[in-house]
């Protein structure tokens, strides 16, 4: 299956050649979670705070389905 | 030292000072500004006349040093809403007036129309001068008057938006470079300014020197266990080196980044103009460029970054996510580099940015300049200075705008246009525009705390659950933090960190020999609530006020396709802690 991973801030910094254009395409196996898929790309689960699956909240025991789209973001505020 | 009210009457020229009022004892910022305005203002008068008062007040926290602790809050009856207003910059003045042992500066009245002066104040003396700065903008009347009052002195200006009196006029303060860069934006402030013909007010610090504390050592334990709870915090890292503009790329993703006029959650350009973009181009071009800058003494989150040109030179400060994301796109615009200098005109003009960027977007919306247009944008913010109709239309904001160009869909709140979030994505903040006495305002009650950021919890954002319970009590948490001057970005670690609110209680019961708990701040809150709606509903607003507009419940949002289905009823119930 395709999925397709976006990353946020400093987490970029932990991916070589990131680009935030077009994230990162992967094809992980089936029944994958967003927790591996990150471990895959070399993040840390701890330096997660906040993980959407399609634009919503989720966490990284989520199981992934084709097509989603995964964001990881560390703790993050503003305002 | 001695805490003491200044009162300068426009009309007389008289200047007094007095002791602390008995009814105002114990209160600062909003709290202060806001019971102020309560009792004095008649709720029904005309706010650029002479009933209105605009008041400044430094926190209950400043004069020490407590980090993150020296904002001004001015108050008055907007212009903007007709309801009662309160407003917060960052910048030295809040400091300054809190060592010089200021609680309150009122002005009352109003000058002979026509006439422009501007206060010269120090610990001890006020007194009002002819001014000199007059039809000039805020950079270059702070250029201008720092030649004659030198560089130890904090500014507190209008730009040209405030002497013509339109409703989304800002008052700006000078930051620690003393540039006026820290606005009290929202609601038309600058206009009540102007409208006293005050263009400026000189705040010399000379001989202020923080207050007395009834109890000296607890205050130091108390400001430190604050200090390590924000410096431990993992929210401050980030604020830093992407600003609040670290918001963009977030809520683009969870679809609640209003676009196009709030038809669409989603903005293909948002990585253009997010918090990554300000860091990369603020380092790769490095000279007078800045990641991490404070805006005043003793901020240690330095979220306002300085964002350099392509030769280096300083372009502006980094805009805040609302600014970027009005400008950007809210009005289809991805050019960074013109936002930048969108802020910096505003600031200079004395424009609240999101009440101008909003309107731009309507005017869009509207016909009136083309979407995505970023020349059109620069064009009809120089028109504002200038004073052109339709820079004179923008000026006056989202509501006036949407009006003049016959916009159906004119996202405002008791007038005020709605911030940077959508609503029907983000509900809990839905809940806090709705409700908040001061119009729709993000600051009033932060939803998206637990909404998006999983802080202090997490209640869905595309559910209707549990919003009416979060935006309450943020916006009563909030009301207590306005009155201590703490800048509200701490408020991220008060709400995850169980030590934080503590050691702020510590350190208001430390400086003023109190024994308040932390139930009793929840209460200043609610009283400082109730005041402000209770100033509102004497000025004619019911709660038939407290409503989105309707689009908002019948159409939906992509990408969730959700509409804001917070019944009226249920709206109703938030300020539940009043006794009718
Ligand atoms: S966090 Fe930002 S807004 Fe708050 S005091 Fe610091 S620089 Fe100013």
């Amino acid at each position: 299956m395709h999925v397709k991973v976006m990353l946020s801030t400093t987490l970029r910094d932990l991916v070589q050649g990131y680009n935030p254009h077009v994230g990162i395409d992967m094809e992980p196996e089936n029944g994958t979670t967003a927790g591996l898929l990150a471990e895959a790309i070399g993040i840390p689960p701890a330096e997660i705070k906040i993980v959407m699956i399609n634009g919503r909240s989720s966490s990284l025991a989520a199981v992934l389905n084709d097509n989603d789209r995964v964001a990881f973001f560390p703790a993050v505020g503003g305002g | 030292m001695e805490f003491k009210f200044v009162r300068i009457n426009m009309a007389t020229r008289e200047c007094t000072f007095e002791p602390v009022p008995e009814e105002y004892q114990g209160l600062g910022g909003r709290g202060l500004t806001s019971t102020v305005v309560a009792r004095e203002v008649i709720p029904t008068c005309t706010a650029i006349g002479p009933h209105n008062k605009l008041v400044f007040a430094p926190g209950l926290l400043g004069a020490t040093n407590a980090p993150n602790s020296n904002r001004i809050s001015v108050g008055c009856k907007s212009p903007l809403t007709g309801g009662i207003k309160e407003s917060n910059a960052g910048g030295q003045c809040g400091g300054y007036l809190a060592r010089m042992g200021i609680m309150a500066l009122v002005v009352e009245n109003m000058a002979t129309e026509g006439e422009w002066w501007q206060l010269e104040l120090t610990k001890d003396s006020a007194k009002l001068v002819p001014c000199t700065v007059a039809n000039l903008n805020n950079f270059e009347t702070v250029e201008k008057l720092r030649k004659v009052y030198g560089d130890k002195c904090g500014y507190i200006t209008i730009g040209r938006a405030g002497e013509m009196k339109l409703t989304a006029a800002s008052i700006a303060c000078t930051d620690r470079e003393l540039r006026p860069t820290r606005h009290c934006g929202r609601g038309g402030s600058g206009a009540v300014m102007g409208s006293k013909g005050l263009k400026a007010i000189i705040v010399n610090p000379e001989g202020g020197d923080i207050a007395p504390m009834v109890d000296e050592a607890a205050f130091k334990a108390a400001s430190k266990r604050f200090a390590k709870a924000l410096n431990d915090h993992a929210i401050t890292q980030g604020l830093a080196d992407f600003g609040s503009a670290v918001l963009v790329n977030i809520l683009h993703e969870a679809g609640g980044l209003p676009t196009k006029n709030f038809t669409c959650g989603q903005f293909e350009g948002h990585e253009d103009v997010s918090g990554e973009m300000l860091n990369k181009n603020t380092r790769e071009r490095g000279g007078e460029g800045k990641v991490a800058h404070g805006c005043m003494t003793g901020c240690l989150l330095r979220c306002s970054g300085l964002y350099p040109d392509l030769q280096g030179k300083l372009k502006g400060k980094w805009p805040e996510y609302e600014t970027l994301w009005c400008f950007g796109p809210h009005s289809g615009i991805r050019d960074l580099d013109a936002i930048v200098d969108f802020d910096r005109m505003c600031d200079d003009i004395g424009l609240d940015t999101i009440d101008v960027g909003v309107a731009m977007g309507v005017a869009m919306a509207g016909g009136a300049i083309p979407y995505g247009d970023a020349e059109a944008v620069r064009r009809v913010l120089q028109e504002v200075s200038d004073g052109t109709p339709l820079g004179r239309i923008i000026g006056s904001g989202t509501a006036t705008t949407g009006r003049v160009y016959g916009v159906r869909r004119v996202p405002c709140v008791k007038g005020q246009g709605l911030p940077a979030y959508d609503p029907r994505a983000v509900k809990g903040i839905g809940v806090t525009y709705a409700t908040t006495p001061m119009g729709a305002d993000h600051t009033a009650g932060y939803s998206v705390t637990a909404n998006i950021l999983h802080n202090g919890g997490y209640v869905d954002p595309l559910k209707k659950e549990g919003q009416i319970e979060l935006s309450r009590n943020l916006q009563i948490a909030t009301a207590s933090v306005d009155s201590t001057g703490l800048c509200l970005f701490t408020a991220f670690a008060i709400l995850d960190d169980p030590d934080a609110l503590p050691a702020v209680v510590d350190m208001l019961n430390a400086k003023f020999g109190w024994k308040l708990t932390c139930d009793d701040v929840s209460t200043l809150g609610q009283r400082i609530l109730s005041t402000e709606i209770d100033f509102n509903r004497r000025a004619g607003f019911t709660e038939a006020a407290d409503r989105l507009p309707d689009y908002f419940t019948d159409e939906t949002v992509p990408p969730h396709n959700t509409n804001f289905d917070i019944t009226p009823e249920e709206l109703d119930t938030v300020h539940n802690y009043i006794k009718k």
